[in-house]
């Protein structure tokens, strides 16, 4: 059992941002969240982190609703990473994967030997244990996204929110990413606005329009000519190639042009 | 020396200050221990350490008379330069935590009580009760300084709300309520058109330690040590915010109750701080960027030494604003905007070069 969204609806302003969606997570599995922008992907991940409520329906964690367990406690087990997380604050790598202790950290106790070594443990498996002495503000868009991560895995979750990390990076740090991501050992939700990565490295995939599930399931279940014709209003074509038979998608024009 | 050795140095010093925080905080100590009673012999009077040390020896042992100093001497030690002093050390050790608290939780590197109209706020509300009696004796001076600071910053939240929250958006508000309030203050002093007036309105605006007494000094430090001790309690809490509210709320913050609890202990301490000595400005923008260069973003180091910084240089900038002009006293605030306002302009360079 992890996160489950049950029937969640939001409204802001009186205007629904979200509907109705179910979305039940499976341990283990990477799901990659699609949809135009404003079809309420964002919202949908910050209630499943519990930042934000339902305005009806509930969010779950083991079974257990998120707004009856504590912010810390919810956060020990769910860490998100944000499109593009800024700080004004002349910060060092070591210093921002250590913000990911502070749910598991009392009031006026010092870093513990476990805090330390889940800091080294997340460094190391970002690939940044040389790098931690760096300051924030002299580094790409790239490395502040694996610093993100890193401080997301000091956290030791077991579920993993993503909300477009590959925004703004080039296609090398967007491979880079979501590779990184992939082959963590936890569940993860990654909300994407490129098809061919999320057909890439997802093993399921949910998309949204208009604040709905509109449809769910494997990358070759899911992106079909018709989809992309539907959410986004692109004519695309869809071939199957390499060994695993992922689909790739080639924009063909919109449908108005 | 090249950039790049100074960045070294200034590494080395910064990694040097996080390994050891408590032989800073002991050297703090010493310091403002050292600022003090050096600090008390400066003036006309011709005043030694020595005399000092005796005067206090000899009124906490509880017998004034044993003091081996003139009782002139014993006055201006104990009843006027002591307390004006350690007021001076407790205001700049309030305003640097004020400072340091507001910039991390708000997020705005140029946030300060006095840039975002809270001691303004506060000063009016002070005025209110000295001058006009509103709160009919019912209100304390600092009761109404800290309605006025609560108002002033609730006031500047919903200003700033208004027009978008940004960083700027929220020192443009805080400008406006600043001058606002300023405005209120200098209109409600001249109302009361005696002799006092002009340096009445001095002291509420400009801020002054020249009436400093030992209740003061021990409202002061009350409030110091209470607001201090909450939000060394929320250390961890402040270093979460600094990749935004979202960002702390989802390593576990409650965030509208954090804010809540740290603006209303800042407003207190302000409202504490400019009840008894005026509206002192710049002293929390400055001091926090300094030691924050220092001790690097961590607030359970970097609370502490901003309160010893300030008290120390505040200490010292009191003693020059009652000695450069003397007999002629400069109003501190006019010493310390003198400092502050360039210190001001290069905060709004970095921050414009980390963008």
């Amino acid at each position: 059992m992890t996160l489950n969204a049950e029937r969640v609806s939001r409204t802001a302003g009186g205007r629904p941002i979200l509907d109705g969606v179910e979305l039940g997570l499976r341990p283990g599995v990477m799901t990659g969240l699609l949809g135009p922008n404003g079809s309420g992907k964002s919202t949908l991940l910050r209630l499943l982190a519990g930042v934000l409520t339902p305005t009806s329906g509930v969010v779950t964690l083991d079974g257990r609703p998120l707004d009856r367990l504590g912010r810390r406690e919810v956060a020990r087990r769910v860490a998100v990473v944000e499109q593009q997380a800024d700080t004004l604050v002349e910060v060092s790598v070591r210093d921002v994967v250590r913000l990911g202790r502070i749910p598991h950290r009392r009031a006026w106790a010092p870093e513990s030997a476990a805090d330390e070594e889940a800091v080294a443990d997340a460094l190391a498996r970002t690939g940044l244990t040389g790098q931690a002495g760096r300051l924030w503000h002299t580094l790409s868009g790239g490395e502040r996204q694996r610093v993100q991560i890193a401080r997301a895995l000091a956290q030791q979750p077991r579920e993993l929110l993503l909300d477009e990390p590959t925004n703004h990076l080039d296609i090398q740090h967007q491979l880079d990413v979501l590779a990184l991501v992939a082959a963590l050992p936890v569940t993860s939700v990654v909300a994407l606005h490129d098809l061919n990565l999320a057909a890439m490295y997802c093993d399921h995939l949910v998309v949204l329009s208009a604040g709905r599930v509109v449809a769910r399931g494997g990358p070759a279940e899911v992106l079909t000519a018709d989809l992309v014709a539907e959410v986004y209003g692109v004519h695309a074509e869809i071939t199957r190639t390499g060994p695993d038979e992922r689909p790739h998608v080639r924009f063909l024009g919109t449908l108005r042009g | 020396m090249t950039s790049a050795s100074r960045a070294a140095t200034a590494s080395g010093i910064r990694a040097a200050a996080r390994r050891a925080p408590l032989l800073w905080a002991l050297a703090g100590v010493l310091a403002l221990g050292a600022s003090v009673a050096v600090a008390v012999t400066v003036g006309p009077a011709d005043i030694g350490v020595a005399d000092v040390w005796s005067v206090i020896v000899a009124h906490l042992g509880g017998d004034p008379a044993a003091a081996d100093v003139t009782p002139i001497r014993d006055g201006i030690v104990w009843d006027l330069r002591l307390p004006r002093t350690l007021l001076a050390a407790v205001c700049g050790a309030g305003l640097a935590v004020c400072g340091a608290v507001l910039q991390s939780l708000l997020r705005n590197p140029l946030a300060d009580p006095f840039v975002l109209g809270v001691s303004s706020g506060a000063s009016t509300g002070a005025v209110l009760v000295v001058v006009l009696g509103v709160g009919g004796g019912a209100l304390s001076v600092p009761g109404g300084a800290f309605l006025g600071a609560v108002g002033s910053f609730a006031l500047v939240m919903l200003l700033s709300h208004s027009l978008g929250g940004t960083p700027d958006r929220v020192v443009l508000a805080g400008v406006a309520a600043m001058q606002l309030f300023s405005s209120l203050t200098s209109f409600v002093v001249m109302t009361a058109a005696d002799a006092e007036t002009t340096r009445g309105v001095l002291f509420w605006l400009l801020g002054s330690l020249g009436g400093a007494g030992w209740t003061d000094v021990g409202t002061g430090t009350a409030v110091l040590v209470l607001v201090l001790a909450v939000c060394l309690g929320h250390g961890r809490t402040l270093d979460a915010f600094a990749f935004g509210q979202d960002a702390a709320s989802a390593l576990g913050v409650h965030v509208a109750r954090t804010r809540l609890v740290l603006l209303c202990a800042t407003a207190l301490l302000t409202a504490a701080l400019v009840a008894s000595a005026g509206a002192i400005g710049f002293v929390g923008l400055v001091l926090p960027h300094a030691v924050r260069a220092l001790t690097g973003p961590g607030h359970a180091r970097l609370l502490p030494l901003c309160a010893l910084a300030g008290a120390v240089f505040l200490v010292w900038v009191d003693t020059l604003a009652r000695t450069v002009l003397a007999p002629k006293e400069v109003p501190v605030g006019v010493v310390t905007s003198l400092i502050g306002v360039p210190a001001f302009v290069l905060v709004l360079h970095r921050t414009r070069r980390a963008r």
